[in-house]
């Protein structure tokens, strides 16, 4: 019995359905662009006139080749097309080209390991990785007050990489730390974008459960495909209803893997649960065939070789070398490689001129993610810029500023920087009314305080030093501007004067 | 001379030196068409407004010393399986009655930059399907030789246009001897080019890893001529090869001397017609007598030629047919429409879109064309792939490897086109499986990927032609149209006109 002493194991395999990132579309020269007029981005070849012949791109080839290599995946020297024959209306073609019994590439792997150790480091195998054309998108038009439905083929010809992992998955919570961590990757890579509510990454889940028995051997549930799930979240809810829905049945019904049909289960986000959908898709025979409008596409060594040296660092190796170059906790550089390219160029921007990596980290985790978290909005458009961020650390670093006024000062640069005002330090601590304590001034103000306090002098005339901290709460109601840190100095300065 | 006894050579060199006005060639053209064609059908659509105004156009450019293209004024009839922006193109087919492509195929394209005339499309074998013609939604075909037979197939039409001298070129398409064996039975010259020489681009696709579009003219020469115009790569065609474009017209005239002939004895086994038997050994003389050698060849798995070809092509043609479903364009039949039940059987449909699908098939596809996707759907079908498909493939491959063991001895092979010369209408239309015997000296060529060209090599006591075929190793088009051309020399046979159609 697992450790966390539930009754059954949840395995879970992942077909992820990913858009790449090219201008065109895979096997014509119409453009990807998302959201364009129904039907503006077409051609005779991708509405598969007749006569019209498909022509490779190769661009979204090597992006496809950038993707699974980046999954560790062994790439085929010799892959072709193949014809997967069906009949719908947004596939004109009557076929969608894709990869059946060769793909470009297979055997591959991607680790995921959770920051806060939630689960243990996970490695997922890749079974394959093909590239294929997308279909159209068929609408039911409700509004239109007909039973017509209507086909947008802008989408039809899109490249597309199938991901099919093995079902090496053993939670739902890991499931979606995974698609993260793949997607983080891909977006890394600039294969894809990887957005859910435009369609450019899909998911489906397969699942069963294994039940121990007590003669040590294991029973496998039946597996369920679920489909429509359009958010990571909702992928993790639809798993775990699913689990406790399989669990529910084989108790019931005690029926195995092998006797009942693979069954495919859609899911219902407001509703919360899985549906059973009709069973005719998995008898469906696609005739797969090799394509014969397209030839075979190899792939050279040297090919292969350019494409990993322009590739870039995936996150993992990032992570190692962020927490490497800056001194900081694995931990601190999982949380910043997680949020992107972009925060990792903030932060490396900011610990540069900061010339120390940690207090960088913790201001940018604590102030500027969280601000990010609680009002939405990217770090390209975030409105305290690198430059006044790292001023306001080095300043708060020497004393200047203690951190709770450094907090107010931040707050000040967001204010300024929202309002489209130049948002630097002196700019903020000026709209914040702070103004610099002179010397001479906090010794005044010192010199007035211990002479309305003897016990505090003859306290840490004493030897309790630590009594000086009860003149900075007076301090600061006389003065808001001082400096805590400096008022304890000039205190125990005089003191050890008297 | 008349115009439309002119070969294409003759016409274009005519028409560049101000001998004769291209509207005056086209007109002759036209005016034949508008005569003849009404007994012969060998036209879809006839472009007579298109072409004047194309031919008076190049009359102009000419007298204004503007550069002319290698074609100008020269008519020319397209097959109506390839895209033309300007007319219609149908594939012979109920299914795209009507349609308008909203683009030229590539070979089209390059006729017109050319400065070709395109005075129409001719009729063919619904979606190139067929050996007689007989299988156009739009009537039969007839042979100019004897109006109660078949011109052959599928380019019955481009086959019959320029033996009657309503075209003096046309260009085909060859899936399995589409080209040759119409030109043989209409003792015309037709060359099926090697596969990826000609863009696919446009060209309705009926078996891809087959189909390719040549010329069918008068004579050899006539041929060359076409091919340096429609030959070429396309980026837009995968499958088309990038190898420079032979200047064919300037190669023919060299001897034939020392040229190496292969033949296959069985090509001569029972079911070759005796007068065809003989007009092929006579050309095996004429070769011989103008110094060429005859070389026992080989090929010892071409009697599964037809077998293979049966398989390959109705499983490429499935797919390629599926796009042919009322939903986007084409011929649409179903609950939307009102229409009526299509006598399919079908009683009972999973959903509307469904019955749509079965009943606008079932109307529009003609009877070859469903047995064909029958075939080609059932053969790639899950638990049969490996017994049908695959295994054809592996066929393809053996056939493949016998032209290139047979082309380590020989230049060329040489042989009859067709068992027999053209049959009657309605003859073999009861019988599919005698039907698809027709092709049987011409589908291992498309198997193979290689070039044959088809030319007329004598005639039977009736007076119907006999047709020779060469087929050559890959990019052999230069050799296979010298050795025509060469015995087109020596030789009357291409220069007979049937006697209905006399000028
Ligand atoms: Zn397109």
């Amino acid at each position: 019995m697992p450790a966390d002493a539930s009754p059954f194991t949840t395995v879970i395999g992942l077909e992820v359905h990913v858009q790449l990132l090219t201008r065109t579309k895979l096997f014509c020269g119409c453009p990807t662009t998302f959201g364009a007029p129904a039907n503006t981005q077409v051609c005779p070849v991708c509405l598969g006139l007749p006569g019209s012949l498909p022509v490779m791109n190769r661009r979204a080839f090597d992006l496809a080749l950038r993707a699974a290599l980046a999954l560790d995946c062994t790439i085929a020297p010799f892959t072709k097309w193949d014809r997967k024959n069906y009949f719908y209306p947004d596939l004109p073609k009557g076929y969608q080209i894709s990869q059946y019994d060769l793909p470009f590439s297979s055997d591959g792997s991607l680790e995921v390991v959770d920051p806060k150790g939630a689960f243990p480091p996970r490695r997922v195998g890749i079974i394959r990785v093909h590239l294929e054309e997308d279909a159209g998108k068929s609408m039911h038009d409700e509004a239109a007050g007909t039973a017509d439905s209507r086909i947008d083929l802008n989408r039809a010809g899109t490249p597309l990489v199938e991901i099919v992992s093995q079902p090496d998955l053993r939670s739902p919570q890991e499931a979606r730390a995974w698609l993260n961590e793949l997607k983080l990757l891909l977006v890394y890579l600039g294969v894809s974008d990887c957005n859910m509510q435009e369609g450019s990454l899909r998911v489906d889940a397969n699942v069963n459960l294994h039940v121990p028995r007590g003669d040590g051997s294991t029973a496998k549930t039946p597996i369920v495909e679920i489909k429509n799930m359009n958010s990571f979240r909702s992928v993790e809810r639809a798993l775990a209803y699913e689990a406790a829905r399989q669990w529910e049945e084989w108790q019931r019904t005690g029926i195995e893997m092998g006797k009942a049909p693979k069954q495919t289960r859609g899911w219902d986000d407001a509703a919360g649960i899985t549906r059973g959908q009709r069973h005719k898709e998995e008898s469906s025979d696609y005739r797969y065939f090799p394509d014969p409008d397209l030839v075979p596409v190899t792939v050279a060594a040297e090919e292969l070789a350019a494409i990993r040296a322009a590739m870039g660092e995936p996150p993992t190796r990032l992570r190692a070398a962020l927490a490497e170059k800056w001194g900081i906790p694995a931990a601190d550089a999982a949380v910043i490689v997680n949020q992107g390219r972009d925060v990792v160029a903030y932060y490396e921007t900011v610990a540069g001129l900061v010339g120390e990596g940690k207090p960088a980290a913790n201001w940018l985790q604590q102030d500027v993610l969280r601000t990010l978290n609680e009002t939405g909005g990217t770090i390209t458009d975030f409105p305290v810029g690198p430059a006044a961020l790292a001023d306001l650390i080095g300043r708060v670093g020497r004393g200047e500023f203690d951190t709770a006024r450094g907090r107010e000062i931040f707050a000040g640069l967001l204010t300024l920087g929202r309002a489209a005002l130049p948002a630097d330090v002196a700019a903020a601590v000026a709209a914040l009314g702070i103004t610099a304590v002179s010397d001479d001034e906090l010794t005044d103000l010192v010199r007035g305080l211990l002479t309305a306090n003897p016990k505090i002098v003859a306290d840490v005339k004493g030897g309790k030093e630590q009594a000086a901290a009860g003149l900075i709460g007076q301090a600061r109601k006389q003065n808001p501007n001082v400096n805590p840190g400096k008022v304890r100095e000039v205190a125990l300065t005089l003191i050890r004067a008297m | 001379m008349q115009p439309v006894e002119l070969s294409s050579v003759e016409i274009v060199t005519a028409i560049r030196q101000g001998d004769v006005s291209a509207e005056r060639v086209v007109t002759a053209f036209l005016d034949r068409i508008a005569r003849l064609d009404g007994s012969i059908n060998a036209f879809l659509v006839v472009d007579r407004e298109g072409a004047l105004a194309k031919a008076a156009e190049i009359d102009r450019r000419r007298k204004s010393g503007q550069p002319l293209g290698p074609l100008a004024g020269l008519p020319v009839a397209v097959k109506d399986v390839l895209c033309t922006a300007d007319l219609p193109t149908t594939c012979a087919s109920k299914m795209l009655a009507g349609f308008r492509p909203p683009y030229d195929a590539d070979v089209v394209a390059r006729l017109r930059r050319a400065d070709a005339v395109i005075v129409g499309k001719t009729n063919m074998d619904e979606f190139a399907m067929g050996g007689s013609n007989e299988n156009s939604a739009f009537g039969p075909v007839h042979n100019p030789w004897d109006l109660d037979r078949a011109p052959g197939g599928s380019s019955g039409g481009s086959a019959a246009a320029v033996a009657a001298d309503m075209a003096p070129a046309t260009l085909g398409s060859d899936t399995g001897g589409s080209i040759r064996q119409p030109a043989g039975l209409c003792g015309i010259t037709g060359l099926k080019p090697t596969y990826g020489r000609v863009s696919r681009r446009g060209l309705i696709a009926f078996a891809s890893s087959l189909d390719q579009v040549g010329p069918m003219c008068r004579s050899a020469a006539d041929c060359g001529l076409l091919m340096e115009t429609i030959a070429g790569h396309d980026p837009g065609d995968a499958t088309s090869l990038d190898t420079a474009v032979p200047p064919y017209t300037q190669l023919l005239d060299q001897p034939l001397a020392g040229l190496r002939i292969g033949r296959v004895a069985a090509h001569f086994a029972a079911g070759l017609d005796t007068e065809v038997a003989r007009g092929v050994e006579e050309a095996f003389a004429v070769f011989k007598a103008a110094g060429a050698t005859i070389h026992d060849v080989e090929l010892p798995h071409a009697r599964y030629g037809v077998p293979t070809y049966y398989l390959v092509a109705p499983c490429e043609a499935a797919s390629n047919l599926a796009r042919y479903d009322g939903a986007h364009y084409g011929h649409r039949c179903g609950p939307a429409s009102g229409g009526k039940s299509a006598g399919d059987g079908a009683t009972a449909f999973d959903s509307p879109l469904v019955e749509m699908y079965c009943h606008s098939r079932a109307e529009g596809f003609g009877p070859e064309v469903k047995r064909r996707i029958m075939l080609g759907t059932y053969a790639l079908s899950a638990g049969y792939y490996d017994a049908y498909y695959a295994k054809a493939l592996r066929v393809r491959h053996l056939i493949r490897q016998d032209y290139l063991d047979a082309f380590a001895t020989v230049d060329v092979i040489g042989g009859p086109v067709s068992a027999t010369p053209a049959f009657r209408l309605g003859e073999k239309t009861g019988d599919p499986l005698a039907m698809y015997l027709v092709d049987m000296y011409t589908v291992s060529t498309n198997l193979a990927g290689i070039a044959g060209i088809s030319f007329p090599c004598g005639f039977t006591r009736s007076g119907l032609p006999v047709g020779f075929q060469l087929q050559g190793p890959a990019l052999s088009e230069p050799l296979l149209l010298r050795a025509a051309d060469r015995f087109q020399h020596l030789t009357e046979w291409h220069r007979r006109r049937p006697a209905g159609c006399s000028v």
